[in-house]
């Protein structure tokens, strides 16, 4: 027992089991199937939180264009599941049967040669991967090589995310336009609409985001992880001391791609659609806002943090239209102006200082307390809640 | 005939190109001064376009209800006008912000796109959802024609000479005046310019100032060609950017070489492909463009 508490308050693993369970044992006990596939949507913006984390507050490099990569695994995907929904049979009223529907519509008689290999799944899987991190090369390559700042590259970021949302709805009769590919039925057969199918796809996300966000706690733990920070900090005295700093910018940034497609593919299976209002500049920088706001330095926080902001995005678009640009405004300015590094930030300066002092006093109470040793301090808190605190205090 | 066709078709197709060179330029000044010499990313540059185009819509709705007389005047002292409101709201927005957050640019990103948000709510609950546009006066209607076949409309020569004499003003201000010397020597080295006695935070929150004022007039001069939503900033802010990024971020010079050079691509190209495909290729040429050169055309000689 001491061994397995000691594993984990060295690997700072605390916080992520804490938020394992959340997710993977409160919220399926306490929802319904609807109120968990909405939470199954906000988790695959978790991706996309986790990725910046790793390429904006480890790398140091602000991307505005996330939704692309978000967008391009997430097309990825719902091509494949598209010409599945569409075999001849099903699709037998069209004037072309076999084709998508909206392909049909446009006047297209054939499918596109590019759109043949998403016909089978593990290509589309692959391209789920290497697509956005290939587009995510190409253009971090390009830049951080010939020693881009920052601004600049959030700039040409945001222009890549008009780009993309003017060639997709501009080639309707390629990409579905402005509806986006809708109707997805079945995966190899399996119908991803059903109760059960929604659980199941819950699950599988909840643990791929795990492994995701345990996978960039040890890259943060090791050596590439210590030399990003170094370089968020310091860039030229890394790069004097003889290390190629375009090049960790490169993976930073393909990872955080790489990230943003796997949340983006999950986001189709779940939500069961795709469409260019999760590519262009506004959905990207509502994702840079969930890191921020859960803490651009903390892979928790910022789960912590798409997870409240789309909540309160669909807690106040339901009830309060009106006030939800208004909160969205303050969140924006207010994370900035007061609290830079997130909730996480607040927990590590605020809550961690308080939870010591109160420790140091009950100790001291306690060694008061103990020569009478027949009352003991009402206010205690249960030993057991007090062994979980220092993994907590690491992890963030 | 056919010959005088194409001479005709030629020029209107040249004049299209001039006049999107006027929007795009116009949008650009008043960022190239904040974005360029200051450094501050001000995604709300949209909204204090539209803050202009408000004022604008403002004056002609009380010409138009209490003053039938100015009907046909307005409009120039509306322009004027549209200049102040746009440039008080940014002093106060920078004096409530961006004065906290010059030392780190990419929040002023995330600050002013808050600002962004929040302003455009406001025009929806306090001015409505619906597009207005303004009751223009007559002589700025119709279009002029110099000749059998060839019609050149009025508000894009309208928008053009506004432009002009807004490039004008900027420069002759950043060059010539004692403001613009403060500015540029703010730009060039901060600490020797306090240490020389100048007064960099107030420089900064005019600067500011007179950048969102410059957005005004062109919100104003915009309402002539569409009419203006709480969202139609949004359209602008990323055109806005690449204008003044492409041109080279310190240089004026650049700003108005970049906004003629995307002007002229854009037009030409939506002559031989669909408007959204034009767009899309005008973009990617820039973003390619930039990947090459990220200085942009005209390099600033300043060290940072």
């Amino acid at each position: 027992m001491n061994k397995i508490k000691a594993f984990i308050d060295q690997r700072g693993l605390g916080s992520f089991l804490i938020l394992a369970a959340l997710i993977l044992v409160v919220f399926p006990l306490a929802m319904d199937i609807f109120r968990l596939n909405l939470v199954g949507k906000y988790l695959t913006y978790g991706f996309v939180a986790i990725g910046l984390v790793m390429c904006w507050g480890y790398g140091g490099v602000l991307s505005l264009g996330q939704g692309v990569f978000f967008g391009l695994g997430g097309y990825a995907m719902a091509m494949f599941l598209k010409l599945e929904a569409s075999d001849p049979i099903s699709t037998k009223i069209q004037s072309t049967p076999g084709i998508p529907d909206f392909m049909d519509w446009n006047q297209l008689t054939a499918l596109p040669l590019w759109w043949e290999p998403f016909k089978y799944l593990p290509f589309a899987l692959v391209a789920v991967l290497l697509v956005p991190t290939l587009l995510a090369f190409v253009i971090s390559f390009a830049m951080f090589k010939r020693r881009v700042g920052g601004v600049y590259f959030a700039i040409i970021t945001q222009a890549v995310a008009l780009i993309m949302t003017v060639l997709i709805i501009g080639q309707q009769g390629y990409t579905g336009g402005v509806n986006g590919i809708t109707d997805l039925k079945t995966l190899l057969g399996w119908d991803i609409r059903t109760n059960s199918a929604k659980y199941i796809l819950y699950f599988a996300n909840a643990l791929l985001l795990l492994g995701c966000i345990y996978f960039c706690l040890w890259v943060q733990k090791s050596k590439l992880g210590t030399l990003l920070l170094a370089m968020r900090d310091k860039e030229d005295r890394v790069r004097f001391s003889g290390y190629d700093v375009s090049m960790f910018k490169v993976f930073a940034f393909c990872l955080a791609a790489m990230l943003s497609a796997i949340g983006g593919a999950m986001f189709t299976l779940q939500v069961g659609f795709m469409s260019p209002s999760f590519v262009g500049i506004v959905p990207s920088i509502e994702m840079v806002i969930f890191a921020a706001v859960g803490g651009r330095m903390s892979l928790i926080g910022a789960v912590y943090g798409a997870l409240l902001v789309n909540f309160g995005k669909t807690y106040f678009s339901e009830s309060f239209p009106d006030l939800w640009l208004f909160l969205m405004a303050s969140l924006f300015i207010g994370v900035v102006m007061a609290f830079p590094n997130g909730l996480a930030g607040v927990y590590t300066s605020h809550v961690k200082p308080w939870l010591a002092r109160r420790k140091a006093t009950q100790a001291k109470s306690q060694a008061l307390a103990v020569p009478p040793a027949d009352n003991p301090p009402p206010a205690s808190p249960p030993p057991a809640k007090e062994a979980e605190v220092p993994g907590l205090i690491r992890a963030t | 005939m056919a010959f005088a066709d194409m001479l005709n078709i030629g020029m209107m197709q040249g004049f299209a190109g001039l006049s999107l060179f006027a929007v795009l330029l116009l949008m650009g000044l008043g960022l190239a001064i904040i974005f360029g010499q200051m450094g501050v990313i001000n995604m709300a540059h949209g909204e204090f376009m539209t803050l202009g185009a408000y004022t604008i819509f403002l004056f002609s709705t009380l010409a138009e209800s209490f003053f039938p007389q100015f009907t046909q005047s307005y409009f120039l002292v509306a322009i004027v006008a549209a200049f102040f409101v746009a440039f008080l709201a940014g002093w106060c927005v920078e004096w409530a912000l961006i004065r906290h957050l010059y030392k780190r640019p990419l929040d002023t990103l995330l600050a002013t796109w808050g600002v962004s948000l929040g302003m455009q709510q406001c025009f929806r609950s306090f001015i409505g959802p619906k597009e207005v546009s303004p009751t223009l006066p007559d002589w700025l209607m119709g279009s002029w024609s110099p000749h059998e076949g060839l019609d050149i409309p009025i508000n894009g020569l309208f928008v053009m000479a506004l432009t002009l004499v807004v490039t004008g003003g900027v420069l002759l201000a950043l060059y010539k005046s004692r403001w613009g010397l403060r500015v540029r020597a703010t730009v060039a080295n901060r600490p020797m310019a306090n240490a020389i006695g100048i007064n960099t935070k107030k420089t900064d929150r005019m600067t500011y100032a007179i950048g969102c004022g410059i957005a005004g007039v062109a919100g104003a001069a915009f309402t002539t060609i569409g009419s203006t939503g709480p969202t139609s900033g949004s359209l602008y802010i990323v055109d806005a950017f690449l204008v003044v990024t492409f041109g080279g971020a310190a240089s004026l010079l650049g700003t108005v070489a970049s906004a003629f050079g995307i002007a002229q691509m854009q037009s030409i190209s939506e002559f031989f492909m669909t408007g959204s495909m034009a767009k899309v290729l005008t973009l990617m040429t820039i973003v390619v463009i930039l990947m090459m050169r990220p200085q942009g055309l005209f390099a600033s000689k300043i060290r940072h």
